[in-house]
Parts: C-alpha cells; sequence; structure tokens
C-alpha cells in the first residue's frame, strides 16, 4: 500500500496534485491487484464482478505504469460531465485524506515499536549485571568447598588404604578356607546325595587349583578333590546307567557330568542307548499289556474292548428282560466314549507337534506327520477299521446266528449311520484344526469315509434285518411243517405261534423304535384295521370258495388272480432297508410271509387244516399291518398264503367270516 | 424220459387227451417201512438199471431186473444223527463210473460212494438255512453246484470242501434248483421263489475257460497272435440274462436234451416258459 501509493509519485508533475490523488487511490488499488493477480496467474477475466480490467498500459489508468496526468486530465475534461468532474474531485480529496492518515498511523505504530524495543533492552542489560555478579560469587564459593574437600580426602587417605587391604586379605582368607574344606564339604556332597552342589563347588575350586599347583599345600587339596570327583562320577555314571531313575534325573546327571568334564560324546552315546532301552521296554510293556493280539494303535485296542463290554452288556440285560431303555443310552455311551478316546488319543499325539519339541518345527516332518501320520493312518485307519470290524459283524458264515445279538446289530448299524451323519466331518474337522493339515499329499475326502461308513450302516441293518425274519421265519416253518394238517380238528381258536409271532414283532419294533424314526407309511383309509373278511373274500378269491368247485373253476380263479398279480407290484423279498422303523419291520414281515407261503405250497390240507390257515392268516392280518409301510403288502401277502393252501386242500371250503372274526377277537 | 416209477401207493396218472403214449406202471419200490420218499435218481450212464431213492434218512440202491419189471433192493446207508434227519434232494454224479451220488439235508451236502455205500465228503452248513438243489458238473470230475434259502449258488469242488470255489448272489428270495448245461458247462441256470430265472455265464470254473482252443493246424502267425488276444480278455463270470417272465415263484428250470440252446422253466402258477440262450453269446461259445 505505502510502496502504491509512492508509485504514481515521481511520474506526477506540480499540477492538479489534489485531483490526482484523488483518482489515483481507487485505481492504485485496483492496478495492485491487478498486479498481483497477473503475478499468481488468474486471468483478468476471472476477477468478480469486474467486467473490464484496469489496462496495465494505459496512460489514464492511475494505478498503472504508464500513468500520463496530461492524458488523464485531458480525458477527463472531454468526456465527463460537471457533475462527474465534481465528484471525482472530492473524490480524490477523500481518498487522499485517508491516505494521509493511513501513513501517519503506520509511522505512529513504527515509533512505538521502536521504542518499546529499546525499553526492553535496557532491561535486560541490567538484569544480565546483576547476573554476572551472582556468578562471581558462585565461583568463589565453588572453589571453597574444593578446598575442603582436598584437605578431608587427604586426611582420610591413608586409612582408606588400610581398610582396603584389610578387605582384599578377608577375601582371600575366604577363598582359601573354602579351598581347605573343599575335600570334606565335597565328601559330605557324596554322601548326602547333593550330586548337583558338589558338581558346583568343583567347578568353582578348579581353575584356581589349577593355576597354583604347584604350591604343595594346593597340590595336597587338589589331589584330595581329584579322587573325591573321581568316586562323584563313578557314582552319577552308575545311577545313570542303572537306568531305574526318571528321564529328568538321568538328564541331570549327564548334565553333572559334562560340568565336570567327562568326554561329552561318550556321555552322549550312553545316554542315547540308555534312552532306547527304555522306549523299547516301555513299549513292551504296552504290548504285553495288550494282550497277545497284533500291535495295533491303542484306540482301536479300546475300542475293542469297548466293544466287547457293549457285547456283554448288550447280552446281560437281554437275561434280565430289561432292554429297553438300555439301548438308546448304551449307543450314547458308546458313541461318547469313542470320541473321547478319539480325541484323548488326539491330545496325545498333538504333543508330538508342541512347540517345545525341536523337529516339531520343520516343514518336512511337520506337513507329513500331520497329513499322513495323525490324519491318515490314525484317524482315517481308525475309521476304516471300525467300519470293518461291524462289518465283520454281519459275515459270519455258518454260525447260527447265536454269535452276534441283533441288538448289537441295530446299534451299530445306528452308530455308522450317526457317524455318517455327523460325527466323521467332526472329528476330521477337529483334526485339520488341531494340527493344520495342507492340503499336498492326498487325503481321504470326508465324503469317502462318509459313504464307507454309510455303506456299513446299511449292510449290518439289511443283515439285522435279515437275522430278525430268519428268526420268526424258523417259527413259521416249524409250525406248518411239524403239523399234521390232514386230520386237524375244527378250529376254534387261533394257534400260538401265531400269537407268539405278533409278539415278537411287536417287540422287535419296540426294540428298533428306541434307535431309529418312524418312517413314512403309505396313507390308508381310517377303518383299515375293519377291512376284515368283505374285501379279503370278495373281490378277488370270491370265485375259489364258491361252493361249485369244479375242476374247470381253477382255469378262472388261476385267471383271476394272474390278472390280479399283473396289476399289483412284484414284491422284492430282500430289498434295500432304509433307515427307518416302518422300513425294517417291513422287510421283516416280508420275510416271514413269504416263508410261510412257501410252506405252506409243500403240504397237504385237509378241510380243517385249511379253515385253520384261514383263521390265523386273519389274525395275523389284524395286528401285522400296523407295522408295515404299506398295508396292502401284507393282505397280499396272506391272501396268497390261503389261496395257495387253499389250492393244496382236496376239499376246499372256508369257514364262514363272521365265525373266523369271533375266533380271532377271543384269541 | 424214462418211465415213472411211483414209490408206495399211487398209481401213475393217465393222461388219456394227449396224444404221447400212456404211462405204464412197471413197478414199485417197495419201502413203505421206511416213511416217505424225497427223491428218486436214475443212474446217469450204463445200462440204466440202477435207481436210487431217498426216503427220510435212508439211502437206497435199487437194482431192476428183467427190464424194469422188478426192483431188488441192493444197498442202502442211513443217516445216523441227533433229531429227525431228513433227506431233501440227491443227485447221481456221471463221473467216476457213476459211483458218486450227492445228498442234501437240512443245510449239509453229502457225497456217498454206492459201491460201498459209505460217506465221502460231507459239506456242512453249504448254505444258512436249507439246501434245495444240488447239480454236478457235467464236464469238470469234482465240481457241484448247490443252490439254497440264503439265496444263494455255490459251486464247491469236492476236493476241498471248506470254502466255495464260487458264489452267485443274483437272487432275492430262494433258490430252488439250478442245473448245468449239459455239453457247455458255464451257462449255468438257477430258479428261484422270487419269481425270476437267471441264466449265468461261469466262465472261470468251467471246463473250457479260453473258449475253445484252435487246432494245431493253424499257421504260426495265427498262434503268435492269439495268446495277446485271449491275455486280453480274462475269462469273467456274468449274468447273461435274467427272465422275469413268471409271475410266482419258479420252481424247477431243465435244459432240453434234444437242443443244448433251450431251456425250460416252471413257475407255481402253472406256466412253463421255453426260452434259448441269446444268439451272440452262442456263436461265441461255439466258435
Amino acid at each position: 500500500m505505502a510502496a502504491a501509493a509512492a508509485g504514481p509519485g515521481p511520474g506526477s508533475g506540480p499540477g492538479d496534485s489534489l485531483e490526482r490523488p484523488e483518482a489515483e487511490a481507487p485505481e492504485r488499488r485496483r492496478k495492485a491487484h491487478g498486479m498481483l493477480k497477473l503475478y499468481y496467474g488468474l486471468s483478468e477475466g476471472e476477477a468478480a464482478g469486474r467486467p473490464v480490467g484496469p489496462d496495465p498500459l494505459d496512460p489514464t489508468d492511475l494505478n498503472g505504469a504508464h500513468f500520463d496526468p496530461e492524458v488523464y486530465l485531458d480525458k477527463l475534461r472531454r468526456e465527463c460531465p460537471l457533475a462527474q468532474l465534481m465528484d471525482s474531485e472530492t473524490d480524490m480529496v477523500r481518498q487522499i485524506r485517508a491516505l494521509d492518515s493511513d501513513m501517519q498511523t503506520l509511522v505512529y505504530e513504527n515509533y512505538n515499536k521502536f521504542i518499546s524495543a529499546t525499553d526492553t533492552i535496557r532491561k535486560m542489560k541490567n538484569d544480565f549485571r546483576k547476573m554476572e555478579d551472582e556468578m562471581d560469587r558462585l565461583a568463589t564459593n565453588m572453589a571453597v568447598i574444593t578446598e575442603f574437600s582436598a584437605r578431608i580426602s587427604a586426611t582420610l587417605q591413608d586409612r582408606h588404604e588400610r581398610i582396603t587391604k584389610l578387605a582384599g586379605v578377608h577375601a582371600l582368607l575366604r577363598k582359601l578356607q573354602f579351598l581347605f574344606e573343599l575335600p570334606s564339604r565335597l565328601t559330605k556332597c557324596v554322601e548326602l546325595g547333593a550330586y548337583g552342589q558338589a558338581v558346583r563347588y568343583q567347578g568353582r575350586a578348579r581353575a584356581v587349583l589349577q593355576q597354583y599347583q604347584h604350591l604343595p599345600s594346593f597340590r595336597a587339596i587338589q589331589d584330595d578333590c581329584q579322587v573325591i570327583t573321581a568316586r562323584l562320577a563313578q557314582q552319577l555314571r552308575q545311577r545313570f546307567r542303572e537306568g531305574g531313575s526318571g528321564a529328568p534325573e538321568q538328564a541331570e546327571c549327564v548334565e553333572l557330568l559334562l560340568a565336570l568334564g567327562e568326554p561329552a560324546e561318550e556321555l552322549c552315546e550312553e545316554f542315547l542307548a540308555h534312552a532306547r532301552g527304555r522306549l523299547e521296554e516301555e513299549l513292551r510293556s504296552l504290548e504285553a499289556e495288550l494282550g497277545p493280539s497284533p500291535p495295533a494303535p491303542d484306540v482301536l485296542e479300546f475300542t475293542d474292548h469297548g466293544l466287547t463290554d457293549v457285547r456283554q452288556a448288550l447280552a446281560a440285560p437281554r437275561m434280565a428282560g430289561k432292554e429297553g431303555p438300555g439301548l438308546a443310552r448304551l449307543l450314547a455311551n458308546v458313541a461318547s466314549s469313542i470320541l473321547s478316546h478319539i480325541k484323548a488319543s488326539l491330545a496325545s499325539v498333538h504333543l508330538f507337534t508342541a512347540k517345545e519339541v525341536s523337529f516339531s518345527n520343520k516343514p518336512y516332518f511337520r506337513g507329513e506327520f500331520c497329513s499322513q501320520g495323525v490324519r491318515e493312518g490314525l484317524i482315517v485307519g481308525f475309521i476304516r477299521s471300525m467300519c470293518q470290524t461291524a462289518q465283520s459283524f454281519c459275515d459270519s458264515p455258518g454260525e447260527k446266528g447265536g454269535a452276534t445279538p441283533p441288538a448289537l446289530l441295530l446299534l451299530l448299524s445306528r452308530l455308522c449311520l450317526d457317524y455318517e451323519t455327523a460325527t466323521i466331518s467332526y472329528i476330521l474337522t477337529l483334526t485339520d484344526e488341531q494340527f493344520l493339515v495342507q492340503d499336498q499329499s492326498p487325503v481321504t475326502p470326508v465324503s469317502t469315509l462318509c459313504a464307507e461308513a454309510r455303506e456299513t450302516a446299511r449292510r449290518l441293518l439289511t443283515h439285522y434285518v435279515k437275522v430278525q425274519g430268519l428268526v420268526i421265519s424258523q417259527m413259521l416253518r416249524k409250525s406248518v411243517e411239524t403239523r399234521d394238517w390232514l386230520s386237524t380238528l375244527e378250529p376254534r381258536n387261533v394257534r400260538a405261534v401265531m400269537k407268539r409271532v405278533v409278539e415278537d414283532t411287536t417287540a422287535i419294533d419296540v426294540q428298533v423304535g428306541l434307535l431309529y424314526e418312524e418312517g413314512v407309511r403309505k396313507a390308508q383309509s381310517s377303518d383299515s384295521s375293519k377291512r376284515t373278511f368283505s374285501v379279503y373274500s370278495s373281490s378277488r378269491q370270491q370265485g375259489r370258495y364258491a361252493p361249485s368247485y369244479t375242476p374247470s373253476a381253477p382255469m378262472d380263479t388261476n385267471l383271476l388272480s394272474n390278472i390280479q398279480k399283473l396289476f399289483s407290484e412284484r414284491i422284492d423279498v430282500f430289498s434295500p432297508v432304509e433307515f427307518n422303523k416302518v422300513s425294517v419291520l417291513t422287510g421283516i414281515i416280508k420275510i416271514s410271509l413269504k416263508t410261510l407261503l412257501e410252506c405252506v405250497r409243500l403240504r397237504t390240507f385237509g378241510r380243517f387244516g385249511l379253515q385253520q390257515v384261514q383263521v390265523d392268516c386273519h389274525f395275523l392280518q389284524l395286528y401285522l399291518w400296523r407295522f408295515v409301510a404299506d398295508e396292502e403288502l401284507v393282505h397280499l401277502l396272506l391272501d396268497e398264503v390261503v389261496a395257495s393252501a387253499a389250492l393244496r386242500c382236496p376239499d376246499p371250503v372256508p369257514m364262514e367270516p363272521s365265525v373266523v372274526e369271533v375266533i380271532c377277537e377271543r384269541g | 424220459m424214462p418211465a415213472e416209477l411211483e414209490p408206495g401207493g399211487h398209481e401213475s396218472p393217465e393222461d388219456a387227451a394227449s396224444p404221447a403214449h400212456a404211462l405204464e406202471l412197471l413197478c414199485h419200490l417197495d419201502h413203505a417201512a421206511r416213511g416217505s420218499t424225497a427223491c428218486v435218481v436214475w443212474e446217469p450212464a450204463g445200462a440204466g438199471g440202477r435207481v436210487i431213492s431217498l426216503a427220510d434218512n435212508h439211502v437206497l440202491l435199487w437194482d431192476l431186473q428183467e427190464s424194469g419189471s422188478r426192483a431188488a433192493l441192493a444197498s442202502s446207508a442211513s443217516l445216523e444223527g441227533k433229531g429227525q434227519l431228513k433227506f431233501t434232494t440227491g443227485r447221481w454224479s456221471p463221473h467216476h463210473n457213476c459211483t458218486q451220488v450227492a445228498t442234501a439235508n437240512d443245510t449239509a451236502v453229502r457225497g456217498w460212494d454206492t459201491r460201498t455205500m459209505s460217506q465221502i465228503y460231507c459239506i456242512e452248513n453249504a448254505h444258512g438255512q436249507l439246501v434245495r438243489d444240488l447239480d454236478f458238473n457235467p464236464n469238470k470230475q469234482y465240481y457241484l453246484a448247490s443252490c439254497g434259502d440264503d439265496c444263494r449258488v455255490k459251486f464247491w469242488d469236492t476236493r476241498n470242501v471248506s470254502e466255495p470255489v464260487k458264489m452267485l448272489e443274483e437272487h432275492s428270495h430262494w433258490v430252488w434248483s439250478v442245473r448245468y448245461n449239459h455239453s457247455h458247462d458255464q451257462l449255468v441256470l438257477t430258479g428261484s421263489s422270487d419269481s425270476r430265472v437267471v441264466l449265468s455265464n461261469m466262465v472261470s470254473i468251467s471246463s473250457e475257460p479260453f473258449g475253445q482252443l484252435a487246432d494245431d493246424d493253424d499257421l504260426s502267425d495265427q498262434e503268435e497272435r492269439r495268446p495277446e488276444e485271449k491275455s486280453q480278455e480274462p475269462p469273467q463270470d456274468s449274468v447273461i440274462t435274467t427272465y422275469e417272465e413268471h409271475e410266482d415263484s419258479v420252481y424247477a428250470v431243465d435244459w432240453s436234451s434234444a437242443d443244448p440252446w433251450l431251456f425250460a422253466s416252471l413257475s407255481y402258477d402253472g406256466r412253463l416258459v421255453i426260452n434259448r440262450v441269446p444268439r451272440a453269446l452262442k456263436y461265441h461259445i461255439l466258435l
């Protein structure tokens, strides 16, 4: 501002000095603004609200460098009217006055600042003078003190020396005393068994003794010490060789022996040999514990024991008659015990990968150990062998089914199914988490194992169905084969064997219901239990039982039955079994009824024999329909039984339906 | 087919309506004292004058004299043991000069020597429950097939009866009969009460596991090539076809004596189905 004010000063003449500064002021400001703008690279057009910037070369520009007052005044005179001239004049005057006052203010301020600065400096000078005085005084005091201190230390000097000497002598005497007492102390230590301490003493003394060997007294001490040390070493070695002590003690012995200066390699070899011997011993004792079976991982042995326990547990309650609630609990027990065994073994194997063990950090060992050793060998191998053990229960050839209790088969199949659905993936994820298995070497995927487990479960369940079906079939077969059907009396009640069959089927139903869920049954009309004789004899085989049984009638009835069979589904007796109760029961009932059918076809029946078969089949139908998935099945098979019996009868006269119902209800 | 010799009481039925020859009763095999007869088998070769019948737990050998009008009991053997033992079926082995007979009772298969009527071998627990049928391999001396209620067909070597040589599990219910083809013993027919008839190709235990061998007159380079071809295809046992035309249990199957490629099966509902071996297999076996 001050520079701008001084700008057009030299270029202006004496005339029109009043007008010029007035007009100069705003122009000057604008000029300064414009120059700043130019400097900072802003274009003239960006100025807000300034349509036309002042041209720096414009001679009429008050703020410009080429201001020419003559030109400016000429322009004013020519262009502006009188009023404007007056205005511009007053304007200029005002501006000049403002500028003057500004300048005065500035000068005044500057002057004030100078004065205050001077005052401050004067004050500082005073302060410094005072400080100098104090500094001098400090210096003299320090000199005095130094002098005093020197005098004191001079007086105390020789006592200081004496004391130091005495202290040195004292320490030396202490050491000598230690050395003289060393043999006795070593002996005492050896007797007490504090080998560590003895070795420490010996270590401390050795260097000194070595140095002063030439002095006879020291020599003697050294010899004594050596003797005792040798004895100590021998004892340590003996302790070490005995090997009865645990590992840390042995390690301690070895450390001490090393500290005593025994040769290291020898010690190493002996130690390793010992360790190996101990390990082998322990392994042997473990194997002996397990019995004469071939060496197998511990978990398998435990599960085998567990399985035998389960077997015994299953056999025993059977005698006592309280099988029921035990089965589900047994399953839970077996599953949880196996899982806990696996976890325990995993935890113990995990120690191998602990950080402290030096070889665990080598990537080669770790990778292979984790994936091959632990995951494949231990876990996968265990699961596979469990599946195989379970399957071996189904493959028992030639035994009459007495070896494996069916409940065990059921239990194992449920266990394998549970494994397939949940447990295998759980175990494998657990293993993977704990051991951080990398996917380099091929590992068995979870799906393979699950498929194997499911296959095992299916085989076990199928075998269970066969075994139970066999039991009931044998009963029915014996009942048909041993009875004299030709000369039997008129049936008064249902045969006991049929009631037994129904009871057994109910018992099996309960047993399976403990472990498996219900399953889907084909929906039938609600009055299915009342579908007794009316349908049974009316639509299908009515023709057969017509009193006009002539040799030509067999054609019609056979045709009827064949057509019937064409439209009904063929029954597959040993079809694969689903994992639910209804399917299992259906399989068992199919097997039993088919056996009955085949056995009936091999005998010849008298009239009352046929009626007895009729009554028995009706009884079975009343009770067996509720166990199967599709009760049409039971109807079909039982109809076939009666029809076959009728064909094998020379005098087929069926009983009245009402009488049959009465007999069955009575029984 | 030989005339039927009815045991015990019944007369043979006469079928007047059919154009075939009427059956004529020749003689009785009198053994009423010994219980009911399960099976009667003729001697497969020789003069045809000997018959074996199985009644309860006795094996009876009959000699038919004077062209069959009289039957004299030549020798007999009994099965001793606890319980009521009953023979269910028997078969005469066509080998060893027709001196061996196999019988089945419950789950055991026993072999007998007819000259001494003593037991030669015994296959215990051949099938889980009951043995239904037996058949001897017509071309291989020691081979026997048995089928039973455990839905399996087992092939045995009678020199080593501890384990079956082969086992088939094609059926889903009791197998009621098993038959070897008379000339080509790799074709085995089985019928079961699951209403199916299964024709199997048991190449690996047949007498010609590698097919018919070429004659020595062939060119030498052909012979060099043949071992390579044969070694590329090891004999594979397989099921040729499953016939499901029956609606009820199939109780008997048999091969025709006239045409080795025809066979028949009989089911409970009286249906007799006659079938042929598939042509492709027939030419494969012949050529």
